[in-house]
């Protein structure tokens, strides 16, 4: 049977770490388009770690970032008085970590297919910095911002290593459907585990769908 | 600082790119700044436009000071009141044509922007494409949705960037036509960017020769292309007659000045504030070259005569160019124009001896610098008239 209350811990999770993810995803992706900047290369190619490090490697970092030993952890526990690893907090504190590269990646190059003279002309229009970004980069890059946050949650569902290092398997706290699907497989119950696989599957059909037919409606008028 | 609407821009820095340029422009005058590529011209523009911040500079339009760096003063694009049509238009390939205009009217209360925009765009020919995204246009309309949205703003100050670069020959004859049209309606100081001098000498008044960065001479077009300041300017305006020689005589009272050019003598154009002795370049327009006709005398030989063989022949629809060897040792050549009829009558064609005058009216001194200094004029050597 589904564990529903996993369930709806992985989307809240996904939830809260694409509305977290959102603000500061699109000032790093715009940053890393348009400025240049001292270290700019290698601020890249730290934010693309998390797709290439093994998540058990990543996880395992985090987890001693977040435990009592590292000052992080200890500031975490003097302001809210619990640990942040093993802690809902401490899950989507790794979730923003290992959803950067996902959540960057698309914007930075929606941002960078924008035509260099387009925001200067919108300056020369005399609409704000804030306009600009509104009525002009935004819409031109929409598309890339929705697959970066399709992508964030579908992957925010699916993660398992980092989960398991950093959140550990606490029901209603930390148990992500993920987490409850390899469970269900070490106790032999396949029928659960096959139910709650196709949910996640069905999720993320669903996902991958709304990021590619965004993407082919924008094409005409990126052709622009 | 009275507000009498004009642009004055004074602009100097060492890096990244070198500018040390200084010039005005009055509201309704057409300035068009020209040179080679990367000499800066857009660089000027968009700091007029506040997009880009010189090093040092003062710019001031219409009695508002924009910049000034003195003051550490430098005022946003955003509160410049100023147009700017893009190399590439950068119109926003997401709007309409009239989505694109409405974007710079919002200066302006809200009930009048959309009949503004329309108006702006019919002004510009373009009624009956308001609903036009970018990529539904032509070049050609894309460079006049350019213009109506610069135009948008009411600015203080509209500023060209190769306005007509990326457009076909046939459209750009026409949006010529449109500019010198449109321009009677300008109250405001205009500043062209193109770095052709037929364009330049088309639509401008007044001309600013710019050479990396550097403000060389500012004229009507005609006055720098038959007045250069020197021969770097004369290469500049691609004038094909860039020599050197040597003051021989002056005459205050009679007005008359010759000069030797490597054992020519020349009567030129009276240039009293050359001393005899002086070395000087000089330089001829095209058409200040008179070809002597080969079936009898005719007037006005006797002026600068020259002999020497035919050595090019380019014919381009109704006129030839000429490349004349004068006799000599220093193997000399001048470049002259003639009518097609005329070259076909006198039978000229390479090899073919020929005999011309040198208009001594149209011959023009100027300062002669040392050939090792930045892009001086040269002759003599192998390229004849080869300069810098």
């Amino acid at each position: 049977m589904i564990e529903w209350q996993a369930l709806a811990l992985s989307l809240k999770l996904a939830a809260w770490t694409v509305a977290l993810l959102l603000p500061a995803a699109l000032l790093i992706a715009r940053a890393l388009a348009w400025r240049h900047f001292p270290g700019r290369r290698l601020l890249e190619a730290a934010l693309a770690l998390p797709l290439v490090l093994p998540p058990t490697v990543l996880g395992f970092y985090l987890l001693s970032a977040f435990g009592t030993q590292s000052a992080l952890g200890r500031a975490f526990v003097a302001l809210t008085g619990h640990p942040l690893a093993f802690s809902f907090a401490g899950l989507l504190a790794a979730s923003l970590v290992f959803n950067l590269p996902f959540a960057i990646q698309p914007m930075q190059r929606a941002f960078e297919a924008i035509p260099a003279d387009v925001r200067p002309a919108g300056a020369c229009c005399g609409m704000s910095a804030w306009g600009i970004f509104t009525a002009i980069e935004l819409p031109l890059a929409w598309p890339g911002v929705l697959s970066a946050l399709v992508l964030t949650f579908a992957h925010t569902l699916g993660e398992f290593g980092v989960v398991l290092m950093v959140g550990g398997n606490i029901p209603g706290e930390t148990r992500t459907i993920a987490v409850a699907i390899y469970d269900r497989v070490q106790a032999f119950d396949t029928r659960s585990a096959g139910l709650m696989a196709a949910v996640l599957l069905a999720l993320s059909l669903v996902a991958i769908g709304v990021a590619y037919s965004t993407h082919r409606r924008a094409e005409p008028v990126r052709g622009a | 600082m009275a507000p009498d609407g004009r642009l004055r821009v004074r602009l100097a820095q060492a890096s990244p790119i070198p500018l040390a340029a200084g010039f005005d422009c009055a509201p309704g005058e057409v300035l068009a700044l020209t040179g080679p590529s990367g000499s800066g011209k857009s660089t000027i523009l968009r700091c007029i436009a506040g997009l880009d911040r010189p090093r040092d500079g003062r710019i001031e339009c219409a009695g508002e000071l924009w910049l000034d760096t003195r003051a550490r003063m430098n005022v946003s694009p955003q509160r410049r009141s100023v147009g700017l049509v893009f190399q590439q238009y950068a119109l926003f390939p997401h709007l309409t044509a009239v989505g694109n205009v409405l974007a710079a009217l919002g200066h302006r209360p809200r009930a009048t922007r959309l009949a503004r925009a329309r108006e702006l765009l019919a002004s510009v020919h373009l009624a009956g494409l308001e609903e036009r995204r970018p990529s539904q246009l032509s070049g050609g309309q894309q460079q006049r949705v350019a213009m109506a949205r610069a135009l948008a703003r009411d600015p203080k100050v509209l500023l060209l960037d190769e306005p007509f670069a990326a457009v076909d020959r046939v459209t750009r004859q026409k949006l010529y036509r449109e500019l010198a049209g449109l321009r009677r309606q300008l109250a405001m100081p205009v500043v062209l960017v193109t770095h052709d001098l037929d364009e330049a000498a088309m639509l401008a008044d007044r001309m600013c020769i710019l050479h990396r960065g550097r403000t060389l001479q500012s004229g009507s077009p005609h006055e720098i292309r038959t007045r250069p300041a020197d021969a770097l300017v004369a290469r500049l305006v691609d004038m094909r007659n860039v020599f050197e020689g040597i003051v021989r005589f002056q005459d205050a009272s009679a007005r008359r000045t010759r000069i030797d050019w490597h054992g020519v003598a020349l009567e030129v154009a009276h240039a009293p504030q050359f001393a005899v002795g002086t070395r000087v370049a000089w330089t001829i327009p095209i058409g200040g070259i008179v070809l002597h006709r080969r079936d009898r005398p005719s007037r006005g030989e006797h002026e600068n005569p020259v002999a020497g063989t035919v050595v090019e022949c380019l014919a381009l629809g109704d006129d030839t160019t000429l490349g004349l060897r004068v006799d000599g040792p220093a193997g000399l050549q001048l470049t002259l124009r003639v009518p097609t009829h005329v070259a076909d009558r006198n039978g000229v064609a390479v090899g073919v001896r020929a005999g011309a005058s040198l208009l001594a009216e149209a011959i023009h001194l100027m300062p002669w610098r040392d050939p090792g200094e930045e892009g001086q004029a040269r002759d003599g050597t192998a390229g004849a008239n080869e300069v810098g």
